[in-house]
């Protein structure tokens, strides 16, 4: 991981970091949300990291400290010297946008329509926004940790319930018998 | 004097989907093709018709109880997942697993990164017609299935890695098995290397097809057999070595032009040198335990369970509450069948995860393929397509 | 179809003929495999030489709907991908059966979430189902063994009468 590209992203951009650590080796920078795309582009074109290894984002619904609901994390390999770093910014519910990396990485428009149709945050400017894992009639945004797990939306008329059998009534127990059992 | 009177016909681009139930796609891929004649003007891949929601399920499930929900990503390799899971949440905890775990893990993982290439690219040459060839490859890998079989007693989803080790030690008679079956690979890959590599019907196919530039590739992110090929000799096992790679001696096999016959004949290097990686690991083997002694993580002993208190609560413990990884996150990552497949897990210091992230290769490579596909003939799809190794349990999680 | 519907009327002919259809049916069935997940590892295993499904004349798949027998469903169906497996069993002409490959082709596996059918029979009626995750190839080969017997027992005019044909009409 590379302490050094942490250390002069915090030189080049200091009042836009708002924090860095190196948790279990890997390290990692959390910048705000509006120089998104400086700091990528800073990491990109000056200190050459080109391998876009992964985007995705992280819902905190149940933070209690009034902190941004989501954070949206990038991992980043320099080819030539092997480090690695990851950079995060907090987005907020209520504006769930942030800038696209597309112009940067080829590969990082795929990664942000799937993150955009899991989490609904907005790519600004991004080429191509459309589902990519989930049908066009799919509505909501099913990562979110509001929306739940078995909320299903079948795109054909199904010939059976779906419905989730494995919470049973009262009197309907693993080792007992069912209603209407006669002894 | 001729007139080329189809000047003034009206033309249009034909649009056609290469649907997902097409046995070329694997199943579930679906492409968007607009041909001038049979060649391809643009392709917009659309992936997803195996989502089967494995991020929402893990944020459902307790940290063990992921392992089976990983072996099905890249399932043609499936232990190569379960140990970048686990390496993932070990890093996270800060455990470090055991010598003979480390060893294991580097054996089978190399075992299933035989059975990956040999299941890609005996598809891949089925497609193209060679339904022999598909034949001798899963032949092969049959001798691998039986081994894998008789450690952890499935043929291809395992789940055999926990947090912290893993489910039970190798068997007696695993070593000789396994160098029978590695003579035995040796034997069936020298036959398939004379059917495909100087045949002329194959060559013509896949020669300067599906050929993609070095910049290209690194800007999509691809990794793996893929960049490989390209001439880029990234290998997360030599680059970033995790478990007992850095003990064990063995060479990346590199390609010049990107095309699919360089990946073909990388596919078919890397199995050679994991053969290597297997006669050397089992000849270095060390004894003793498989699993950490730590009681946070790891089951005690069943003599404790039964006659200790102590044993007894920490093993109901693990069983009914799991492992409490500390709060933070963690990004562990090996080198799958295609490439880099990373695990980005973070914890909130409970039983479940608040979000375990699979960086998949092949979602990668699918997302270059639109642009790969361009200028190519519709027949060229399929070899380009096979050397892609796109696994759906992977792609669309 | 008047002449299954007469020939059920004479039993004498009828079983005799009703015999060897079936016979020949059961015997040189084109499978449409279906392949999506995991499962599908087990399918080839089974396709290939050491299980060798050729022995009971079902090795060839024929990867267009109109020219299949039978749909092996093999592996996980999600939402996104079930009105294409729905077209596809429209698309194959009776008499036609399926097979349910895998825990998730038959009740939708440990996936019991937003994005996964809960079983092949929520979208087309099923005739054999083999469970296991995956299932091992002599399961599979049992199951086919089942779906043999099934189409052995099977009456001339079967497409008229079973439920399962007018399951998916409006």
């Amino acid at each position: 991981m590379s302490i050094q590209a942490a250390e002069k992203i915090k030189e080049k951009f200091p009042d836009v970091v708002e924090e860095t650590h190196s948790q279990a080796g890997d390290d990692t920078v959390r910048v705000q949300r509006d120089s998104w795309f400086t700091v990528l582009e800073y990491l990109r074109k000056v200190l050459g990291f080109d391998l876009f290894v992964d985007l995705t984002a992280v819902d905190y619904l149940a933070r209690e400290d009034g902190l941004p609901r989501f954070e949206v994390v990038v991992h980043l390999r320099n080819m030539t010297t092997g480090k690695r770093i990851r950079v995060k910014s907090r987005v907020p519910e209520s504006d769930p946008s942030i800038q696209s990396l597309s112009p940067l990485w080829k590969g990082a428009n795929w990664f942000e329509r799937e993150c955009h149709e899991m989490y609904g945050i907005l790519f600004k400017d991004s080429p191509d926004l459309r589902h990519l894992l989930l049908y066009e009639e799919f509505e909501g945004h099913p990562l979110r940790k509001d929306y739940p797990i078995d909320k299903r939306q079948p795109r054909v008329p199904l010939l059976a319930s779906e419905e989730r059998r494995f919470s049973r009534p009262a009197d309907e127990t693993p080792h007992g018998h069912g209603p209407g059992f006669q002894e | 004097m001729t007139v080329d009177s189809s000047k003034d016909l009206h033309t249009d681009y034909l649009e056609v989907m290469m649907g997902p139930s097409h046995p070329a796609m694997h199943g579930i891929t679906q492409i968007k093709l607009f041909l001038d004649g049979e060649t391809i003007v643009s392709a917009d891949v659309e992936p997803g018709y195996l989502h089967r929601g494995f991020e929402k399920e893990c944020e459902d499930h307790r940290w063990n109880q992921i392992v089976p929900y990983t072996d099905r990503l890249n399932y043609v390799s499936p232990l190569i997942n379960n140990v970048a899971y686990v390496m993932a949440v070990e890093k996270l905890c800060g455990i470090k697993p055991t010598p003979r775990c480390d060893y294991l893990r580097v054996i089978l993982s190399e075992m299933n990164r035989i059975t990956d290439h040999l299941t890609c690219v005996g598809a891949a040459v089925m497609e193209l017609g060679a339904f022999s060839g598909f034949l001798y490859f899963v032949k092969a890998r049959e001798l691998y299935y039986d081994l894998m079989e008789s450690v952890t007693g499935a043929r291809v989803t395992y789940a055999w890695t926990r947090v912290g080790g893993m489910r039970w030690d190798i068997p007696e008679g695993f070593e000789a098995q396994s160098v029978a079956a590695i003579k035995e690979t040796r034997r069936i890959l020298k036959e398939i290397d004379g059917l495909f590599t100087k045949n002329r019907l194959f060559l013509d196919r896949v020669v300067d097809v599906g050929v993609i530039s070095r910049e290209d590739a690194i800007s999509y992110g691809i990794t793996g057999p893929f960049l490989r090929s390209t001439g880029v000799a990234y290998d997360v096992r030599k680059a970033h070595p995790y478990a007992a790679y850095s003990d064990v001696e063995f060479e990346i096999p590199v390609g010049e032009n990107g095309d699919c016959f360089d990946r073909y004949k990388v596919r078919m290097a890397e199995m050679e040198q994991s053969m290597r990686i297997i006669e050397q690991a089992l000849g270095k083997l060390p004894k003793g335990p498989v699993n950490v002694d730590d009681p946070r993580f790891v089951f005690p002993p069943k003599q404790a369970v039964y006659t200790t208190i102590e044993g007894l609560i920490n093993h109901f413990k693990l069983v009914y509450d799991d492992v409490h990884p500390p709060k933070g996150e963690a990004y562990g990552y090996a080198e799958g069948g295609n490439g880099e497949i990373g695990f980005y897990v973070v914890s909130d210091g409970g039983n479940k995860p608040v979000k375990c992230r699979v960086r998949p290769p092949c979602f990668a490579i699918v997302a270059a393929l639109g642009k790969i596909l361009e200028g190519h003939m519709v027949a060229d799809i399929v070899p380009i397509y096979g050397s892609v190794n796109m696994i759906g349990g992977e792609m669309d999680r | 179809m008047g002449l299954e519907t007469k020939l059920q009327s004479i039993p004498a002919i009828a079983s005799k003929v009703e015999f060897f259809i079936n016979w020949a049916r059961k015997w040189s069935l084109f499978q449409y495999p279906f392949v999506t997940a995991c499962c599908g590892m087990e399918f080839m295993s089974v396709a290939c030489s050491h299980y060798d499904i050729a022995r009971f004349g079902a090795e060839f798949p024929r990867f267009t709907p109109r020219q299949a027998d039978f749909l092996l469903v093999v592996g996980t169906i999600s939402h996104k991908q079930a009105p294409i497996l729905r077209r596809i069993y429209e698309q194959m002409c009776a008499p036609k059966w399926v097979v349910a490959f895998g825990a998730c082709a038959c009740t939708g596996g440990f996936y019991d979430n937003y994005a996964t059918v809960q079983g092949t029979d929520k979208v087309i009626p099923v005739d054999v189902y083999i469970p296991g995750c995956p299932p091992r190839p002599e399961m599979v080969l049992d199951g086919l063994m089942k779906l043999q017997d099934l189409i052995q027992k099977e009456k001339l005019d079967e497409h008229l009468r079973h439920p399962k044909y007018k399951a998916l009409m409006p």
